[in-house]
C-alpha cells in the first residue's frame, strides 16, 4: 500500500529517533508507573482510555503524570519491544525523557519524543498513520500525515 | 555536539566529566543530564547538596541493568544520597511472596545501590528517616511524593527527578538548572481556594487524601496554591503527615512536584509572596471535596479483608497517634490483616517511645523497607482493603487488583476491631 503524506507539523525534539506507525491519543496523561503493565497496556482504572494498548503505537497524550518510577517502566517497555515507537506531547516530561535517554544508552535503542504547539497537536487523531522524524541532526522534529 | 540548538553551556570540570576524565562512569551520568539539560533548554547545570535514589524498586531488567552498569564501571555517589523502597523487606523476608525472579533482581538492585555509596534508608519517606534538605537548598530528589514534600513542605528545590536521573546526579554532583530550580518555576499559576468549606471537614484523614484528588486533577504538572485551609503546622489543624499525604495523593492523581498551602508552607507566608501574574483562581466547595474521597473507595460493601496504613511510610507522629487510638481496647478481628509500611529508622524509633508495641499487640503487622501496594505482601485471597491513604487507594487497585475503602486513622481501627467496614458519615452530609 501506498500511503501519501501531504501534512507535516513540527516540534521540539525532546529526545531523538524516528518511528512510523498509528497514533494512539489518549485524551488525559497516563502514569507509566502503575498506569501502564509490562504489555503495554493502560491498567489505570481511572482513565478514560483504560484497557488501550501502545505497543508499538505513536503515543499522544497532554503531558505525564504520576510517580517518577515512570523513566524504569518506559525503559523496560522499551527493552522488551511491548512500548510505543514514539511519545508526541503538548507538554514534555522529563521523566520520560529520561527512560529513552537510558534505552539509547544501555541499549541502543532510540524512542523519538516530540513536544508540539497546541494547534499542532490538535490536528493528530486517534488512529491515524504518521511518520516522526527527529533525528538528532535536525533542529526541529517533522510529523508526516 | 551534534545538536545544534545546544545553548548549554558546561564548566570545565563537567565538560571534563562528559569528555571521561572522571572515569566511565561519571561519563554515562553526564551524557544523561547533559541530555534531559537540552531537551529542558536549560542553560547551564547547578550542583545539588543532597540526592534520593528511586531505582531501588525492581520494574524489570532496564533498571538492574542500568545500576548494575554504573557499578561496574566504578561509579560511586558524590553527595548524601538516601534509598527509597526497594522490592523486599530486608528486615521481615518472609513477608513478601513474590516470584523468585523479583526476589533476586530485588536485591541485586539494593545491594548496587549500596555498591555505589547510598545510605540504606530503603523509605519513600527519607524526610521523616533524617534526611531533611535545607531551605532554599538544590536537591535531586526522585519518588513523587518526596519530591512534593521536600519542595513543598521542606522548600528545597527539586525539579521532578525519575529514577536514572537520580542516580545520575547523585554521581556527577550535577542537575540541569530548570523546572523547579528556577524561582518563577515556583510561583502558583492556581489557587484553589476552599475557604467555604465547612472546617471541621478537615478534622477528617481522608479530606486531606480527598484535597490531593483535587490538587492533582486541577492542577496537572502546575504549580498551586491553596487558600482557606484551616491552622498552621504548629498548631495541629495542618500537620506534616496531613500535608505528606495530600501531596502524595496529588502527585499520584495529577503531577505535582510543588505546592503552597498560603499561612503554613515556608514559601507562603502570603498568597501574594507566591502567586505568578494571571494565575487561575477556582472556588471549590464540600461537593467537590466529597466527590474528590468518593474516587478513593471503589467498593460500598461492608466486607473487610485487611487495612493498610503508611503510603507513604508512617512517621514516628502517626505511630503515636494509632497508638492513642488503639489504647487499651480490643484486639484486631482474626480476619483482617492489619498492615503498615514505614522505614526502618521510624520502626526503631516508635519502638523505643512504646508505640509499636501497642501496634504488634492489638495483631497489627510492619512492613519494613518496602510497602504493600509495589511488592506481593498481601495475602492472594485478600479482596477489600480499607485505608487512611489517599496514594494507596489510588493505585493499589490497579497495581494489587483489589477494592478500596478510604477511611480516617480512627475508623481503619474500628473496622480491623469489628472485622468489617464501619465509616462514620456525619460530618460529610
Amino acid at each position: 500500500m501506498v500511503v501519501i503524506m501531504t501534512k507535516v507539523l513540527t516540534g521540539k525534539i525532546s529526545h531523538p529517533g524516528v518511528a512510523e506507525g498509528e497514533v494512539l491519543l489518549l485524551t488525559e496523561p497516563v502514569s507509566f508507573w502503575g498506569g501502564v503493565d509490562h504489555h503495554g497496556e493502560i491498567i489505570d482504572v481511572h482513565h478514560a482510555q483504560h484497557k488501550a494498548k501502545m505497543t508499538n503505537k505513536i503515543l499522544v497524550m497532554p503531558s505525564g503524570r504520576g510517580s517518577s518510577s515512570a523513566t524504569a517502566v518506559l525503559a523496560e517497555l522499551i527493552r522488551t519491544g511491548d512500548g510505543p515507537l514514539a511519545i508526541v506531547m503538548l507538554q514534555c516530561d522529563t521523566i520520560l525523557v529520561i527512560g529513552a535517554l537510558v534505552s539509547a544508552e544501555i541499549y541502543g535503542i532510540s524512542l523519538p519524543i516530540v513536544e508540539l504547539e497546541q494547534a499542532e497537536y490538535d490536528q493528530l487523531t486517534d488512529g491515524m498513520r504518521v511518520s516522526v522524524d527527529a533525528r538528532s541532526d535536525q533542529e526541529i522534529a517533522t510529523i508526516s500525515f | 555536539m551534534s545538536n545544534p540548538s545546544n545553548g548549554l553551556n558546561l564548566t570545565a570540570e563537567e565538560q571534563a566529566m562528559l569528555d571521561g576524565e572522571h572515569g566511565p562512569a561519571v561519563a554515562m551520568c553526564m551524557r544523561i543530564i547533559v541530555g534531559v539539560a537540552r531537551a529542558n533548554g536549560a542553560e547551564k547545570l547547578i550542583e545539588i547538596e543532597s540526592a534520593h535514589a528511586d531505582g531501588t524498586l525492581y520494574h524489570g531488567e532496564a533498571g538492574l541493568d542500568f545500576t548494575e552498569k554504573l557499578v561496574e564501571l566504578g561509579g560511586k555517589v558524590k553527595v548524601k544520597t538516601t534509598t527509597n523502597v526497594g522490592s523486599l523487606d530486608l528486615l521481615h523476608p518472609n513477608l513478601v511472596h513474590g516470584d523468585e525472579t523479583l526476589m533476586s533482581h530485588g536485591r541485586r538492585l539494593m545491594d548496587a545501590h549500596i555498591a555505589l555509596g547510598c545510605e540504606p534508608t530503603w523509605s519513600c519517606a527519607p524526610y521523616q528517616a533524617g534526611h531533611r534538605p535545607a531551605f532554599g537548598s538544590h536537591v535531586a530528589w526522585a519518588e513523587s511524593n518526596a519530591i512534593a514534600f521536600v519542595n513543598s513542605v521542606l522548600g528545597a528545590r527539586s525539579d521532578r527527578y525519575g529514577d536514572f536521573l537520580d542516580l545520575s546526579a547523585a554521581v556527577t554532583g550535577r542537575v540541569p538548572f530548570g523546572g523547579l530550580h528556577h524561582d518563577a518555576a515556583r510561583k502558583a499559576v492556581l489557587v484553589l481556594d476552599f475557604s467555604e468549606i465547612d472546617s471541621r471537614v478537615f478534622s477528617e484523614d481522608a479530606a486531606w487524601a480527598a484535597l490531593g484528588v483535587i490538587l492533582g486533577n486541577r492542577a496537572g504538572t502546575r504549580v498551586a496554591a491553596m487558600v482557606g485551609l484551616p491552622g498552621d503546622l504548629s498548631d495541629g489543624g495542618v500537620t506534616e503527615d496531613r500535608l505528606k499525604g495530600m501531596g502524595a495523593t496529588s502527585a499520584s492523581a495529577g503531577g505535582v512536584g510543588l505546592f503552597h498551602v498560603v499561612g503554613v508552607t515556608p514559601e507562603a507566608p502570603t498568597l501574594e509572596a507566591i502567586i505568578a501574574p494571571n494565575a487561575e483562581y477556582l472556588k471549590m466547595t464540600t461537593a467537590d471535596v466529597r466527590e474528590a474521597r468518593d474516587t478513593l473507595s471503589t467498593t460500598s460493601s461492608e466486607k473487610l479483608d485487611a487495612v493498610s496504613l503508611g503510603t507513604p511510610h508512617f512517621s514516628v507522629d502517626e505511630f503515636r497517634a494509632l497508638a492513642e487510638v488503639i489504647g487499651d481496647g480490643p484486639k484486631f478481628a482474626e480476619n483482617i490483616d492489619f498492615y503498615i509500611s514505614t522505614s526502618r529508622d521510624v520502626m526503631a524509633r516508635s519502638k523505643d517511645l512504646g508505640y509499636l508495641d501497642v501496634f504488634l499487640t492489638a495483631g497489627g503487622r510492619v512492613v519494613t523497607d518496602t510497602c504493600t501496594y509495589v511488592t506481593p505482601v498481601l495475602n492472594r485471597d485478600v479482596k477489600n482493603v480499607m485505608t487512611n491513604s489517599g496514594k494507596w487507594a489510588w493505585y493499589a487497585p490497579g497495581n494489587l487488583g483489589i477494592d478500596t475503602v478510604l477511611g480516617s486513622l480512627s475508623e481503619c481501627v474500628a473496622s480491623a476491631r469489628a472485622g468489617k467496614v464501619v465509616r462514620d458519615e456525619s460530618l460529610w452530609s
